[in-house]
């Protein structure tokens, strides 16, 4: 009987080996990738003009078809913001939750491999690679805590873990397994070679934008406005798009950078106010909390700062609610010491 | 044979194959699935998405600033 094997794709060059290693031993593998909402993803990335250039690809689509597998794609947003809000082994530097993270993937991964009958799962870790959520100590606790036990197989560092069931029953040779460690990734990108992957993904410091300190910086100003730790997939979207400028506690600018910014920024004014420079080519610009039509005047000198008239003594402004009311404002932009480097989020 | 619409307007990757996944798992081999999509990445990722869980893409065309697919259902299993 052909066992099957569901392996955590992040698109990475680690899960690439692993599957590639456990193919070899004739199991059937297929592929199951996260959707937290903070992944970094190529698209999101391109939201700026000046990126598009590059082509664009989704890494785990593109390593399940380096592979031939089939890849799941499961949105767990929802469910994830719990391990975001309260990870009980904590945050890595950031606000990374990695260890909490990865015991709640293969928790899911669990479940979908029983209900689909599958046998184990595969996962690229490596032991010491990473700080928090990959060391010799903590790798035991996401197999307790997930429940999952002896069934999860890393094959780039099993040999320095105990035996796992499917070495035990001789569902793989353990021998054929690996015993990488550490932070260096020259033993994985000598097996790359030998295995014919080339350009796959080499991503910096991990797998989602909860690891970059901008992005943390951002979402927990966010947090402490809102006076609870709460976020909606527009929020986390808009974290990553324009200059953010929290000129007073209770509401924020979310300022376009360029045009392709201003395009993507425009499809959230239904949700959100806006303002946009008229008189002079400029950003679009969306205000996020408590605003009062009083504060239009302030908002937009600050808006008209970014335009193309922050010289000019006086900017025109169209506001926008929700509704799709629209009212002109003029001002004069604000000048450069008026603006507080503390605004900047 | 039957043919579906599945509005995926405004939705980032990989949220608008998330979605396609999902219809398609509740649809029969041969149906056909027309997406619509503004995140141009779907241009890559959706046809990338079919070729490696079996579907196919009768069509992709652009039309002011939405892309649309048309897939058909593959056999599956
Ligand atoms: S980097 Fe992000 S996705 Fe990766 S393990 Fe850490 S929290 Fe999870």
């Amino acid at each position: 009987m052909q066992r099957k094997a569901v392996a955590l794709i992040s698109g990475g060059l680690d899960s690439l080996l692993a599957v590639r290693i456990i193919q070899e031993q004739d199991i059937h593998v297929e592929g199951i990738n996260f959707f937290t909402g903070f992944c970094v993803e190529g698209h999101t990335h391109a939201i700026r003009k000046k990126d598009q250039k590059k082509p664009k690809r989704n890494n785990a689509l593109w390593a399940a078809e380096q592979l031939g597998i089939k890849l799941h794609i499961v949105d767990i947003v929802e469910e994830y913001k719990q391990v975001v809000f309260n990870p009980r082994y904590g945050y890595g530097a950031n606000l990374n939750p990695c260890l909490d993270c990865k015991i709640f993937m293969v928790k899911k991964a669990k479940e979908w491999m029983e209900a689909h009958g599958f046998d184990f799962i595969i996962t690229g870790e490596v032991v010491g690679q990473r700080p928090k959520s990959q060391r010799k100590d903590t790798m035991p606790i996401v197999q307790r805590d997930s429940g999952i036990g002896d069934r999860l197989l890393r094959p780039l560092c099993a040999k320095n873990l105990p035996p796992t069931l499917p070495e035990r029953e001789g569902w793989v040779d353990r021998e054929k397994l690996y015993d990488f460690s550490g932070r260096t990734r020259k033993p994985q990108m000598a097996l790359a070679k030998q295995f014919g992957f080339e350009d796959y993904a080499q991503p910096a410091g991990g797998c989602c934008f909860l690891t970059d300190e901008q992005y943390s910086v951002k979402l927990q100003d966010l947090w402490k406005a809102r006076g609870s730790r709460q976020y909606e997939m527009d929020d986390i979207m808009l974290l990553k798009v324009g200059r953010h400028i929290r000129s007073r506690p209770e509401y924020k600018l979310i300022i376009s950078r360029e045009e392709g910014e201003g395009k993507f920024l425009q499809g959230y004014r239904k949700l959100y106010p806006s303002l946009k420079t008229v008189s002079h080519p400029g950003p679009l610009c969306l205000i996020d909390g408590d605003f009062a039509e009083e504060q239009i005047e302030e908002a937009a000198r600050i808006v008209a700062r970014y335009s193309q008239g922050k010289n000019a003594p006086e900017v025109e402004l169209e506001y926008r609610d929700t509704e799709g009311n629209t009212r002109l404002v003029t001002v004069t932009p604000l000048a450069p010491h008026e603006l507080k480097k503390e605004w900047v989020v | 044979m039957s043919r579906h619409l599945l509005d995926c307007r405004r939705l980032l990757c990989p949220m608008p194959v998330i979605r396609i996944q999902d219809r398609i798992a509740e649809l029969e081999p041969g149906d056909e699935l027309e997406a619509i999509c503004t995140d141009p990445g779907v241009m890559q990722d959706i046809p990338a998405w079919c070729r490696i869980n079996g579907h196919q893409v009768l069509e992709t065309r652009e039309e002011d600033d939405e892309y649309i697919l048309l897939l058909r259902v593959g056999e599956g299993e």
